[in-house]
């Protein structure tokens, strides 16, 4: 694997389904990377990108605008060839079988992709009309997808008049209308509000219990938790992967939060220290990142921080992120 | 997973293309600026076109030098102003004062009548006489500076002689035209067209301009928007997916041609000679071609605003090339050349035929069958540059 010094963890990203110690079969991996890559020109937008996704996980790209999440799932739904690397999606060799893969995937796109002048039921149709569901088969379908994602009072609505989160369905419907068996979603809830995000959620773990792999790209923290794998991915390189718990667990870094006053200068005095990898204020408290490899971190602090109170918290996930990408995105 | 059961392996293309198709239909119908364009760009355009070439000048003021003074020539005048194109307001002497009076602007055109007006008419071929001669009867002095009037004037060049009653002994059936009855002396000499043959003109350069512009930026616009990305990763081919784009567009295209020809027959009285069935044949075999046009732009162009450039740059020579400004065989090799490549110089030969002459298929094979060969060629460069990727 590469980048051996960014990454913290090594472990596979082996979702909960299957448990830590028994290796798995190729045929148990819905996606397996070795080194893909994507240069656009002469700029590197993925850099040997090493996944290997299981069979029935959800499994998450966590990491900023720009960091080559999109270009991924392009890459693994045979939009774009990489410049390098090898990609098996669901057994098949890709670039080569794309055709073979379009009736076994779904891709639910970063922009809504449906079109804007067709209501909700002529959008469904015209989507089973192309993977040629037939007249019956396709109305029980779609009034099926319509009651699922609580579309049912919209579907005369054209799609370009609804709101965020409504499109977001449709599009989720839409993807999953031929029963794929593997679903790309990227970045499916950027419009949506904390509320309706958990019922999508609800939705995607429907879905998974019926046995679809999702791969879904976020770089929302609180749903990166949810799935069971994680890649955290920066300027198209992967810093870390594993379980959100693993990732947490193996982070590296101590989180200590450091209560008082004048935390501002305090902030900036941490922040040039070799041993603080990040210090952020969070409301009344500066939560501080600081590097394991200290022999006794909480001490080290101690004397840094002078009177003020130190108390040591779980990490987050968003403290691995912030680990991984040494702070340059987030605090 | 899959539920194999409901998907019908045989028919999928069928189902594809028509779910394109019916989805082009549906979403044309609710684009309003589009739809207006369908029917406003064949209307304005002929009306523009109609009216502003019409060169049937009438009741242009004239003058009159009568050297003979019989029966005959007043006769002959009668005649001549029975035709409407002129109206006699000025009678001048001599040839002298009726040059100035033409420098001077006052009348558009002098008729001159020699002296010997009687004798010229009875030996006129017109007259069945034995010996003709060839000369005319009269002489138009005309402005030349107005193309419009000397193309009118010209066409009283053969003034039929038979209808003048109390010209003596002209038995009709022999009347054939074979000279001239007035000689035309013009300082140029325009191309006489007339709206009749600007229509069949302009139903290949209307149809050239929304085919070829609506399908490239029917495409272009699902890549712009990023249906695309979604429509690319269904198993929709790229074939399938060419013809359930332009087959709604045949049906405008057809819309327009006869709303062309509907509104010629109305507003010009343009007459259709030909076969209905020819016409339409060699309509969809342009239109056809048009729209596959269309197609390899969209592979080419990036953005609606680029397919709309693309679409200028085919659409001038095809104006100014095809046959529809200029005449096909007044211009240059080179320009010859590339009008042959044009779809439109070929419909435009082949409309004209049909509409004016009367012409069969037959004779008009050789640019059916090259609109037919354009067809398939386009079809085949556009499925294959249509490519199911994004890089
Ligand atoms: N077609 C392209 N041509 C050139 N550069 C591209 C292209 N597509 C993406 N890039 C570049 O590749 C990098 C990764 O882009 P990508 O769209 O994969 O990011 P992302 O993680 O999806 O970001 P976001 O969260 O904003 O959607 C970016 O720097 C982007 O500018
Ligand atoms: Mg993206």
């Amino acid at each position: 694997m590469m980048s051996e010094q960014n990454t913290v963890t090594h472990n596979k990203a082996t979702g909960k389904p299957v448990p830590d110690t028994a290796p798995l079969a190729e045929s148990d991996y819905a996606i397996l990377t070795r080194g893909m890559s994507k240069v656009f020109g002469d700029k590197p937008a993925v850099s040997d990108l090493n996944l290997s996704i299981p069979k029935g996980s959800i499994y998450g790209f966590l990491g900023p605008n720009g960091c080559g999440k999109s270009t991924s799932i392009r890459m693994l739904t045979g939009l774009l060839r990489p410049s390098a690397g090898e990609i098996t999606v669901l057994g098949e060799t890709l670039p080569g079988s794309e055709e073979h893969l379009r009736r076994r995937i779904g891709y639910m796109t970063q922009k809504f992709s449906l079109y804007d002048n067709l209501t909700v039921k002529e959008n469904l149709h015209f989507v089973s009309q192309i993977f040629g569901l037939k007249r019956k088969a396709a109305k029980e379908r779609i009034d099926q997808l319509l009651t699922v994602y609580d579309l049912t009072g919209q579907h005369k609505q054209m799609a370009g008049s609804m709101s965020g989160g409504q499109k977001q369905r449709l599009a989720l419907a839409a993807a999953t209308l031929h029963k794929p068996e593997l679903l790309f979603l990227d970045e499916p809830t950027s419009a949506v509000d904390p509320e309706n995000r958990r019922e999508f959620w609800e939705r995607l773990f429907d879905l998974s219990n019926a046995g679809t792999t999702i791969l879904v790209s976020t770089h929302y923290m609180d749903e990166a938790e949810r799935c069971h794998g994680l890649a955290i991915l920066e300027n198209g390189i992967k810093r870390a992967d594993g379980s959100p718990e693993q990732l947490m667990d193996n982070m590296g870094a101590v989180v200590i939060e450091v209560s008082g006053n004048d935390l501002r200068n305090l902030k900036n005095h941490l922040t040039e220290k070799e041993e603080v990898i990040s210090a952020a204020q969070i409301g009344t408290r500066l939560r501080v990142l600081v590097r394991q490899e200290l022999s006794d971190p909480e001490h080290w602090l101690s004397q840094q921080v002078g009177q003020r109170q130190l108390n040591r918290v779980h990490p987050s996930l968003e403290d691995v992120f912030v680990s991984c990408t040494g702070g340059r995105h987030v605090g | 997973m899959s539920d194999n059961q409901m998907i019908q392996p045989l028919t999928g293309t069928f189902s594809r293309i028509t779910a394109i198709l019916w989805k082009e239909l549906r979403q044309l119908s609710r684009d309003r600026m589009t739809f207006g364009m369908i029917v406003m760009i064949p209307l304005v355009q002929l009306m523009l076109f109609g009216f502003a070439i019409n060169t049937d000048a009438r009741n242009l003021p004239a003058g009159i030098v009568d050297k003979s003074n019989t029966q005959a020539s007043r006769a002959l005048i009668q005649a001549t102003e029975a035709t409407q194109v002129v109206r006699f307001t000025q009678v001048y002497q001599d040839l002298q004062q009726a040059e100035a009076a033409i420098t001077a602007g006052k009348v558009k055109a002098v008729l001159y009548l020699p002296p010997d007006l009687s004798s010229r008419l009875t030996q006129h071929p017109a007259s069945g006489a034995q010996n003709p001669s060839p000369q005319p009867i009269g002489q138009w002095l005309v402005d030349g500076s107005d193309t419009v009037v000397a193309a009118s004037i010209k066409g009283l060049r053969q003034m039929p002689l038979s209808q003048i009653e109390d010209l003596p002994q002209i038995p009709a059936t022999t009347a054939t035209a074979t000279a001239d009855t007035f000689a035309v002396a013009l300082y140029f000499n325009p191309e006489q067209r007339s709206v009749v043959n600007i229509i069949p003109g302009l139903l290949g350069v209307i149809l050239t301009m929304t085919m070829v512009l609506f399908t490239s930026a029917a495409i272009v616009r699902e890549r712009e928007q990023g249906n695309m990305e979604f429509l690319i990763t269904t198993p929709v081919k790229p074939l399938e997916l060419m013809l359930g784009k332009i087959a709604p567009y045949v049906l405008v295209g057809f819309i327009q041609t006869g709303l062309i020809l509907t509104a010629g027959r109305l507003l010009f009285d343009l007459p259709i000679r030909g076969n209905l069935f020819d016409l339409a044949g060699a309509a969809m075999l342009f239109i056809c071609a048009s729209l596959t046009l269309g197609l390899v732009i969209s592979t080419i162009a990036k953005t609606q605003l680029q397919a709309m450039q693309m679409t200028v740059f085919i659409l001038l020579p095809s104006i100014l090339l095809s046959g529809f400004m200029f005449p096909y065989e007044a211009m240059p090799e080179t320009a010859q050349w590339i009008a042959e490549a044009l779809p439109a110089t070929h419909f435009m030969r082949m409309s004209r035929g049909i509409i004016l002459r009367d012409a069969g298929v037959l004779d008009l094979q050789p640019d059916a069958l090259w609109l037919l060969g354009f067809t398939a060629v386009g079809l085949l460069v556009a499925s294959r540059r249509f490519s199911k990727h994004l890089d």
